[in-house]
């Protein structure tokens, strides 16, 4: 009796809590493991452009050097050869961001405004159109691939940089336009009618009332349209012609040029250097995607 | 077109079989309605009735199926919102997020491109009389409430316009806050003298509010009327049922006696009804519905109860609200509510005599439901 009445614990306040429940110990490390398995090959991709080909031939492929070395870095960027051309990967970085830039802005500038019209000035067959917008977005690429070089070709641009950036153009407009057709259906419907009352037009309610409540849709847009444009490879090969292939392509065609040794430092370098964009999209914008997609959710 | 309506100087609005439908729904029948200058008309019924419609129909932003809008003697059906000479306050606010108070009342007056000085003074003004001048460099994310409701107000008023519309303007505050708000926009109306055009679904809000009531109902105006009118001789048993609070008692009867001397048989007993003021005639014999608003029946107690006329009810439920006491009570298998001065104590149990006010009665056809 006495044993139990020594210590008596009255409850009061908050209920005190396990250091650690085997709940959260399963969590964390399934989440461990997978960010291992994630950041594995990112380590000895690093690693492994920082060492020479002495060091990838005799050495550990998990162990880093301990004479790192920017020179497989240097000649990623400048002089591994693209098939005949020896000017490093930089050319096709120029190259992708002019592909890059005009295709996201027109997309999004096109699909923006489509998705305003569609939410908010509905005309005769806007449902029909919606719909057809929305199937098409389904469509596989591939099929349309050879008539739209057909296409390219008779309009007089193919394997010229405005065919590629066309070709993104189209292709990002479905997707976008359901995005921002769902955003601006989802701001109250009052909002356009005071703004209508105001005697504010269709331009002025886009630019002065819309636009400016949308920037998280609009970073969300930015986002998707960046790191999938800057990541194609199918498109750039086929449209853009040798002279203006983006990263992508020098990419392969540099990891695949066989001139006797494989440089495995020089690749995997030049491998982290086209990535790099996109990656850097997400660690900066990250916030703000997460906080789109969720506005977008949410208000449905 | 048509001819304009007749004494269109005097009217500020006024509507010609305006019908709005979707497909087979329609949600305004062939609508008629004459607003004139100054008035402070509330537009009251459920949701789903079409006052909403019709407001939006008034402002533009919907466009009717048939009929047509004038607004101060002109025909405004196909003009856009912003050349009606309207102003508008939404449920919502409807506050533009990313503007500062100042540049959500002066957006309407920029976009017309009326000079700096001007757009000044008139915000300036319409500052000073809805109390905004501390606020006018916020956001309306900084705002409360009443004060976001009072900027869309504010938004209208600055535009210097001949009718003012509102929907729902109360419906998203609490209790405290609508009640300040409403004298508030009673207040506005006296010192402005525009006329008004306010949807609710609150009967007080209509009630204190309104020059004129129009009880709407599946997209047709069941009674126009001033609040008393409304109150005290609804024209059927839907209106008398919607105005009031708490609701009028209706209690299931057969008219009898003769044309003459008409009596109202409830449950077994007569009641005199000859002080009744009819609206018309239903046979002898017929069902009907007697209504009485809680307040219009008189408790008896001790020897009282056995007077001629006299009731007998038990007491099954008391609801003290402080001013007054809502007392429930069993009529026969009939349930109705009684409202008694606060200082009255009822217990449950109780048996009390029950004595109806016959003048400020209703009598409904219990078929048409319409006011006998």
């Amino acid at each position: 009796m006495s044993n139990i009445v020594s210590n008596p614990i009255i409850p009061s306040g908050p209920k005190p809590k396990k250091f650690i429940t085997t709940e959260r110990a399963v969590v964390y490390s399934v989440l461990c493991i997978c960010a291992a398995f994630f950041l594995f090959p990112l380590y000895i991709m690093v690693i492994t452009s920082l060492k020479d080909l002495d060091g990838i031939r005799y050495g550990n492929i998990f162990v880093p050097t301990l004479h790192p070395s920017l020179g497989a870095w240097n000649k990623a960027l400048f002089h591994a050869c693209t098939g005949l051309y020896c000017q490093g990967i930089l050319p096709g970085f120029w190259n992708s961001c002019k592909i890059t830039g005009p295709s996201v802005i027109v997309s999004i500038a096109v699909a923006s405004v489509t998705g305003y019209s569609l939410a908010n000035w509905p005309f005769k067959f806007s449902e029909g159109f919606f719909t057809v917008l929305l199937v098409s977005s389904f469509i596989p690429y591939v099929v349309m691939l050879y008539p739209l070089v057909l296409i390219t070709r008779w309009l007089g641009i193919y394997s010229t940089l405005p065919a590629v950036i066309l070709v993104h153009t189209i292709f990002g407009l479905p997707i976008l336009t359901l995005l921002f057709r769902n955003y601006f259906s989802s701001l109250p419907q009052e909002l356009f009618k005071a703004a209508r009352v105001d005697g504010a037009g269709y331009w002025r309610i886009f630019f002065q009332v819309f636009a400016p409540m949308s920037i998280p849709i609009f970073t969300v847009a930015v986002i998707l349209q960046v790191t999938g444009i800057w990541n194609d490879f199918l498109f750039g090969v086929i449209y853009a012609g040798p002279t203006n292939y983006p990263m992508t392509v020098q990419l392969n065609n540099i990891v695949n040029s066989m001139e006797g040794v494989k440089e495995y430092n020089v690749d995997m370098a030049a491998t982290i250097l086209t990535g790099i964009v996109p990656l850097s999209i997400y660690f900066f914008s990250g916030k703000y995607f997460v906080r789109g997609i969720a506005a977008g959710a949410v208000k449905g | 077109m048509s001819v304009s309506p007749t004494a269109a100087k005097s009217l500020s609005v006024s509507i010609r079989g305006l019908a709005q439908s979707y497909g087979a729904l329609q949600v305004l029948k062939e609508l008629d309605l004459d607003i004139p200058d100054g008035e402070f008309l509330v537009l009251l019924g459920p949701s789903g009735c079409g006052k909403s419609t019709l407001l939006n129909c008034i402002a533009g932003l919907l466009e009717p199926t048939n009929g047509q809008v004038f607004i101060k003697g002109k025909n405004v059906t196909w003009e856009e919102p912003s050349k009606r000479g309207i102003g508008m306050v939404f449920q919502s606010y409807a506050l533009y997020p990313q503007m500062t108070v100042e540049r959500n009342m002066s957006f309407g007056l920029r976009v017309s491109g009326m000079n700096k000085v001007e757009i000044e003074q008139r915000v300036k003004r319409a500052s000073e009389i809805l109390q905004l001048e501390p606020l006018l460099q916020r956001k309306p994310m900084q705002l409360s409430g009443g004060q976001r409701q009072r900027v869309a107000i504010g938004r209208a008023l600055v535009r210097d316009v001949d009718v003012f519309l509102f929907d729902e303007p109360l419906s998203n505050l609490d209790a405290k806050l609508r009640a300040e708000l409403r004298v508030e926009i009673k207040r506005l109306h006296q010192r402005l003298g525009n006329t008004m055009i306010y949807v609710t679904h609150d009967q007080i809000e209509a009630m204190t509010l309104a020059d004129r009531i129009a009880v709407m109902k599946g997209g047709t105006i069941q009674q126009l009327a001033d609040p008393m009118t409304i109150y005290s001789k609804p024209i059927n048993r839907y209106v008398a049922g919607f105005i009031g609070s708490p609701s009028m008692n209706f209690i299931k009867a057969t008219l009898g006696g003769t044309i003459k001397a008409p009596t109202v048989e409830v449950s077994g007993q007569k009641l005199d009804v000859s002080d009744y003021a009819f609206a018309g005639m239903a046979p002898i014999g017929s069902a009907i519905e007697f209504g009485a608003r809680p307040e219009h029946i008189n408790i008896l107690r001790g020897k009282d109860t056995k007077a001629k006329g006299v009731f007998d009810a038990v007491v099954e439920l008391v609801e003290p609200m402080g001013s007054d006491t809502l007392v429930w009570l069993e009529l026969g298998k009939q349930k109705i509510s009684i409202r008694v001065e606060s200082s009255q104590i009822m217990r449950p149990g109780e048996h009390v005599g029950v004595q109806f006010r016959v003048k400020q009665a209703s009598l409904f056809d219990a078929q048409s439901g319409e006011r006998l």
